[in-house]
C-alpha cells in the first residue's frame, strides 16, 4: 500500500524532461565564492514514473469529486469544471503582472467587475482583491480598521472583541495585527450575549469580529442592535465571510451594519480548495474606509481600466501582485453563471439541505440549540461518549470506512464532543438521506459494538496515526529518514 | 434554470414537509424582516455556461501577449505540459486541508516531498507546506525573528529587496511594535558594512535578497557572522531556481530562507497564484508558521503522513499562534513539486544555466549600443538593469518594442519613487528565449534608439 518516496525511486542519470539545447555561447560562471557548494539531493525519475507516482498519490486522497464532504464551516460545494477550463486559457495564464496597462485591459476589467459584483452581493461600497486567503483578508480588514482609528487620532483602541465560538484565525489575526483579544459570551440562545457585549464596550475597543450566521449555524438576529451599540462606542464591525453561503441574495452584511468584510471565495463562490489552497480573501468596505484599502486601486474611465496608486491613506500592499488572480477568475465565472437568481437559489438550497439533514439526525444526537439552523448545524456526541465510550472522533473515523468525509469535529469550542455538518446546495436529497442513515447506523453500532467504532477506520490506506510520535520526533523531510 | 443545484420541485416539497415548514422562505424566519433583501441583487442574471465562455473570451481578447523579458518576481519559463496535467487531478483539486490523514495519504505525501525539495534547494532543514507568496513570506520570517529574540523588535532590511516585498513588510509593521530600518543600498548592492554598523541589542534580525531587485547576486561573507555575533537572525530571500547555481542561504549561514516558487512550474497568471516558500534551521522548527507535514506511523507501524506540530497553529493556539495563516497555496506547492520531480536536478541546473548564459549574451550585446549603459561589474544571474539616458528615451524604446510584440523589461521607476530609477529597465531572460529572439530584441532596441 505504501508509495515509495520520489527520492527512493531515484536512479542516477535518469531524466524525465529535456529542455531545448542552448543556442548561445556559454559565459564564465559566477565567481567561485558565490557558487553553490554541493548539489541538492533531488529525485532523478522517468516521465512515466512521475506520472504513476502522482496518479497513485491522487488515488490516496479524498475530494468533493469522490464523495460527500459535509465539513462544517468549509462549504465544500461542487467546483464546476467550467472554471478550470477557463483558467487554462493563455489569455489568463501567460499574462505577466507588470505588463503595460494597455495590454492587460481584460484582466483589469475582470477584477473591476468582480469588485463591483462582490460589493453588490454584500452591500458594501468597494474593495480589494489582493488578499490571498480568508485569514489574509482578516489581516487586511483589521489593518484597515487600525488605520481608520489612527487617522482620527484615536490611539487608545487596542482591543478586539471576539465571541468564544469564533474561528481560530480571528484571535490569531487580531494578535498579529497588534490588538489584544477580549472574548464575548454566548447566551442560552447560542447568540451574542448582549449584556456581556454592553459590559465590554468602551473607548478602547477597536472592533468586534463576527460571523453571521454564527458558527452554531444560527442567525444573529440582534445584529442591528449589536451594530448600534458597537458604533455607539466608536468601534467598527468586522464580518468574517466564512458563512456567507447561507444568505446570498437574502440578507447583506452591509445592511446589517458591518463596516469591513472578507469573503472566502473557496467556500462561498465555489473555487476549489486544492488541498488547503490557493484560496482568495477579497475584502469589501463601507465608504468611510475606502481611503484605507490596499494599493493599487482599480479605476475605470471611459472604457479604460487603470491601476491607481495615489491613495495617501492606504495601508499599502498586502501581497506581491494583484491577488490569486486565477482563483478570482473562477469566482467571477461562478457569479456570471449563477447570477442574482442563482446565488439566491444556492443559499436557499444550502439552508434547505442543512435543515433537512438536521431533521434526520436530531433524534439520534443531542442538539445544543433546538431552533432551525441556517446552512450548517452542530450536534453533540457527549451522550455516546459518557454511555458507550464513543467519541465524536470515533464517529468521524467510522465515516472514513463508508466513503464519506467526516464533519468538522470539536468545533465550536463551546459545545462538547461537537460534530458540525454543512451539506452544501450541490448535494442531492438522496445523498443526504443515505448519509443520515449511515450516521444512525453508527449510533446503533455505538450501543452494540463500540469497539468497532473505536478502532475504525478499517479499510483506509493507513490506520489511525501515532500523532504523539509525529509531534515528538518530527520527520519533516526525506533527508531525515 | 440554476446550474449545480440538483433539487426538483418534488424533492423540495418532500424536504420541507419533513422539516415541518411550508416554504423555503420560512427557513429564514430568524432573519428580521428589516434585514431581508428585497428583490434580486443588482448583478447580472444567470447565464448559460456557453454564454459565459463567449463573454469571457470577448473580455480577455483585450489581454495582449508578447515575447516577454519581464521579471521582477514573475518569469516566463518553460513548463512541461505534464505538470499541469498531473496537478489537475480531481482529488488534489477538490480536497480540503488534509485533516483526516487516513484518507489523505496521497496529498500529505506530496506535501512532505515538497517540503523535502525546498529543504534541499535552500539547504535549511525544515520547510513548511507553503505560504502565500514570496513577499508575505518576508513578513512571516520577520515575525519568527522577532519572536526568537526577547525584547527586540527591530528588523534591518536591505533596500535592494524587491520593492513590493518592502511594501508588504511596511504594511505588516504598520501600527505594531515592529520597527523596520531600511538600510540604503550602495551601487545596487546591500550596504553590508552599514548594516553591520546598525546592529544593536534591539535588532532581532536582518532581511536581504539575492539575486536582489536589480538581479545582482550578493555576497554575504561578513554579514552572517556579524549578525550572529549580535545574537540576531538572518533571512535571505531568493529565487529558488537561482539556488541551483548560487550559494544557498544555508551556506551563507542564514537561519531562514524565503522566496516564491513561481519560477518552478507555475505560470505568471497576472501574478497569482504563486507560492511562498519558507525554510528554517532546525532550532527554529517550532516557530515556523503554517501547515507542516510529518512522517510518522499508524498504530500498526505502517509509514503514515500527517499534519504535525499543530500546537503552533491558530486553530489550536488561537491568539498565541505563531501566525494567523490557515489556507496556504497547497495546490501551487504540489505543482512545484511535480515540476521539480519531472525536470530533475539535471534539468533544473540546465534551466538555471541557460538563463544565466542567455541573460549574459543579451547583456553583452546590449552593452555595444552606445546610448545604453549596463553594469559590467556586478555578478548577476538571469536579470539585469539597463540604463537609458532619460525616462523619455526609455519610454520610447519600451513602446517601440511593444509594438513589435516584445515586452522589453520592467520599468523600475513604476515600482519605486526614486528619481534615478526612472531611466532604468530591469530585463529578465529565461531558458525559454532563443538566440534568434535575443538578436531580434537587440536589433529593435538599436532601431528604437537610432
Amino acid at each position: 500500500m505504501n508509495t515509495p518516496l520520489l527520492i527512493e525511486q531515484s536512479v542516477k542519470g535518469r531524466r524525465g524532461y529535456y529542455y531545448p539545447k542552448t543556442d548561445v555561447p556559454s559565459y564564465p560562471p559566477l565567481p567561485a565564492n558565490l557558487q553553490r557548494e554541493s548539489a541538492p539531493q533531488l529525485p532523478e525519475i522517468s516521465e512515466l514514473d512521475v506520472v504513476r507516482h502522482y496518479t497513485r498519490l491522487a488515488t490516496k486522497s479524498f475530494g468533493v469529486d469522490i464523495g460527500f464532504y459535509p465539513l462544517g464551516s468549509c462549504t465544500m460545494k461542487y467546483n464546476p469544471r467550467l472554471h478550470s477550463y477557463i483558467t487554462s486559457w493563455d489569455s489568463l495564464t501567460e499574462v505577466h503582472p507588470l505588463q503595460d496597462e494597455s495590454t492587460i485591459q481584460g484582466s483589469l476589467e475582470l477584477l473591476y467587475n468582480l469588485t463591483k459584483d462582490l460589493s453588490s452581493i454584500t452591500g458594501m461600497s468597494w474593495g480589494t482583491m489582493q488578499p490571498l486567503a480568508g485569514a489574509h483578508g482578516e489581516y487586511t480588514g483589521l489593518k484597515i480598521i487600525k488605520a481608520y482609528h489612527q487617522s482620527r487620532n484615536d490611539h487608545k483602541r487596542t482591543k478586539v472583541l471576539i465571541p468564544v465560538s469564533a474561528h481560530g484565525t480571528n484571535p490569531a489575526t487580531a494578535s498579529v495585527t497588534g490588538f489584544s483579544i477580549v472574548e464575548v459570551a454566548t447566551d442560552t440562545r447560542g447568540l451574542v450575549d448582549l449584556e456581556s457585549l454592553k459590559s465590554l464596550l468602551d473607548d478602547e475597543v477597536a472592533a468586534i469580529m463576527l460571523t453571521n450566521p454564527n458558527t452554531l449555524g444560527l442567525f444573529e438576529s440582534d445584529i442591528r442592535e449589536i451594530a448600534h451599540l458597537v458604533h455607539g462606542c466608536g468601534a467598527q464591525l468586522y464580518y468574517d465571510g466564512a458563512n456567507l453561503n447561507a444568505i446570498m441574495g437574502i440578507s447583506r452584511p452591509g445592511d446589517m451594519g458591518f463596516d469591513v468584510i472578507h469573503l472566502n471565495v473557496h467556500k462561498t463562490l465555489s473555487t476549489p480548495h486544492g488541498g488547503g489552497g490557493p484560496g482568495a480573501g477579497p475584502v469589501l468596505v463601507k465608504e468611510h474606509l475606502q481611503p484605507f484599502l490596499p494599493t493599487p486601486d482599480i479605476t475605470h474611465n471611459d472604457g479604460y481600466y487603470s491601476f491607481e496608486w495615489d491613495r495617501i491613506q492606504s495601508i499599502g500592499k498586502v501581497s506581491g501582485f494583484w491577488g490569486n488572480f486565477l482563483v478570482l477568475v473562477k469566482a467571477y465565472t461562478y457569479i456570471l453563471t449563477m447570477g442574482s437568481d442563482g446565488l439566491k437559489s444556492a443559499s436557499e438550497h444550502a439552508v434547505l439541505n442543512a435543515n433537512y439533514l438536521f431533521t434526520l439526525l436530531k433524534g439520534a444526537f443531542d442538539v445544543p440549540h433546538e431552533s432551525r439552523c441556517m446552512h450548517e448545524f452542530v450536534v453533540s456526541a457527549q451522550h455516546y461518549k459518557e454511555k458507550y465510550g464513543v467519541k465524536a472522533l470515533d464517529f468521524s473515523k467510522a465515516l472514513l470506512d463508508r466513503n464519506y468525509h467526516p464533519p468538522t469535529m470539536y468545533f465550536p469550542l463551546n459545545v462538547s464532543e461537537a460534530l458540525m455538518f454543512e451539506p452544501p446546495e450541490s448535494e442531492s436529497v438522496e445523498v443526504l438521506e443515505e448519509f443520515a442513515s449511515t450516521m444512525i447506523e453508527l449510533t446503533e453500532l455505538a450501543k452494540t459494538n463500540a469497539d468497532v467504532l473505536r478502532l475504525s477506520p478499517h479499510s483506509t490506506a493507513v490506520k489511525r496515526l501515532d500523532e504523539v510520535k509525529a509531534a515528538k520526533h518530527p520527520i519533516l523531510t526525506w533527508r531525515e529518514l | 434554470m440554476v446550474p449545480y443545484i440538483p433539487h426538483t420541485e418534488s424533492d423540495r416539497n418532500r424536504m420541507l414537509q419533513a422539516i415541518g415548514v411550508d416554504s423555503i422562505d420560512q427557513l429564514f424566519d430568524t432573519i428580521p424582516p428589516k434585514l431581508r433583501y428585497k428583490g434580486l441583487l443588482p448583478i447580472n442574471e444567470g447565464l448559460s455556461e456557453h454564454e459565459v465562455i463567449r463573454l469571457l473570451q470577448e473580455m480577455l481578447k483585450k489581454n495582449i501577449l508578447g515575447t516577454s523579458y519581464l521579471g521582477m518576481g514573475s518569469y516566463d519559463r518553460i513548463i512541461p505540459p505534464t505538470v499541469s496535467q498531473l496537478a489537475s487531478h480531481p482529488t488534489f483539486v477538490s480536497a480540503y486541508t488534509p485533516y483526516q490523514p487516513e484518507i489523505s495519504q496521497g496529498l500529505l505525501q506530496a506535501m512532505f516531498e515538497y517540503q523535502s525539495m525546498i529543504s534541499e534547494l535552500t539547504g535549511l532543514e525544515i520547510s513548511n507546506a507553503s505560504l502565500y507568496d514570496g513577499h508575505t513570506a518576508c513578513s512571516e520570517a520577520g515575525a519568527i525573528m522577532i519572536s526568537s529574540k526577547r525584547k527586540s523588535t527591530t528588523l534591518l532590511v536591505s533596500e535592494t529587496l524587491h520593492p513590493f516585498s518592502l511594501s508588504v513588510l511596511n504594511t505588516w509593521a504598520l501600527g505594531t511594535e515592529v520597527t523596520l530600518v531600511i538600510i540604503p543600498e550602495t551601487e545596487r548592492h546591500t550596504s553590508v558594512n552599514t548594516m553591520i554598523d546598525s546592529l544593536s541589542e534591539e535588532v532581532a534580525g536582518v532581511i536581504v535578497q539575492s539575486p536582489n531587485r536589480y538581479g545582482v547576486v550578493e555576497n554575504y561573507t561578513s554579514l552572517s557572522e556579524a549578525v550572529h555575533q549580535n545574537k540576531s537572525l538572518l533571512t535571505i530571500s531568493s529565487d529558488p531556481l537561482s539556488l541551483l547555481l548560487q550559494k544557498t542561504p544555508s551556506q551563507w549561514g542564514a537561519d531562514i530562507a524565503v522566496g516564491d516558487t513561481q519560477p518552478l512550474g507555475l505560470p505568471s497568471a497576472f501574478g497569482g497564484p504563486s507560492c511562498g516558500y519558507i525554510a528554517v534551521s532546525k532550532r527554529l522548527m517550532r516557530s515556523i508558521p503554517g501547515r507542516v507535514v510529518g512522517l510518522s506511523t499508524d498504530i500498526e507501524g505502517n509509514r503514515a503522513y500527517t499534519l504535525t506540530l499543530q500546537a503552533r497553529e491558530q486553530h489550536i493556539r488561537r491568539e498565541r499562534a505563531t501566525s494567523n495563516i490557515c489556507s496556504n497555496q497547497a495546490l501551487a506547492a504540489i505543482t512545484t513539486a511535480i515540476h521539480i520531480a519531472l525536470v530533475g536536478p539535471e534539468g533544473l541546473t540546465d534551466a538555471a544555466t541557460q538563463s544565466y548564459d542567455k541573460a549574459h549574451y543579451l547583456h553583452e550585446q546590449l552593452s555595444h549600443i552606445t546610448s545604453l549603459r549596463v553594469d559590467t561589474k556586478s555578478p548577476f544571474w538571469c536579470e539585469f538593469p539597463l540604463f537609458f539616458e532619460s525616462k523619455a528615451q526609455l519610454d520610447h524604446a519600451v513602446s517601440f518594442l511593444q509594438h513589435k510584440g516584445i515586452y522589453a523589461g520592467v520599468r523600475l521607476g513604476s515600482l519605486t519613487t526614486k528619481k534615478e530609477d526612472e531611466a532604468t529597465l530591469i530585463v529578465a531572460v529565461t531558458e525559454k528565449r532563443s538566440k534568434e529572439e535575443l538578436d531580434i530584441y537587440v536589433r529593435y532596441m538599436r532601431e528604437a534608439l537610432a
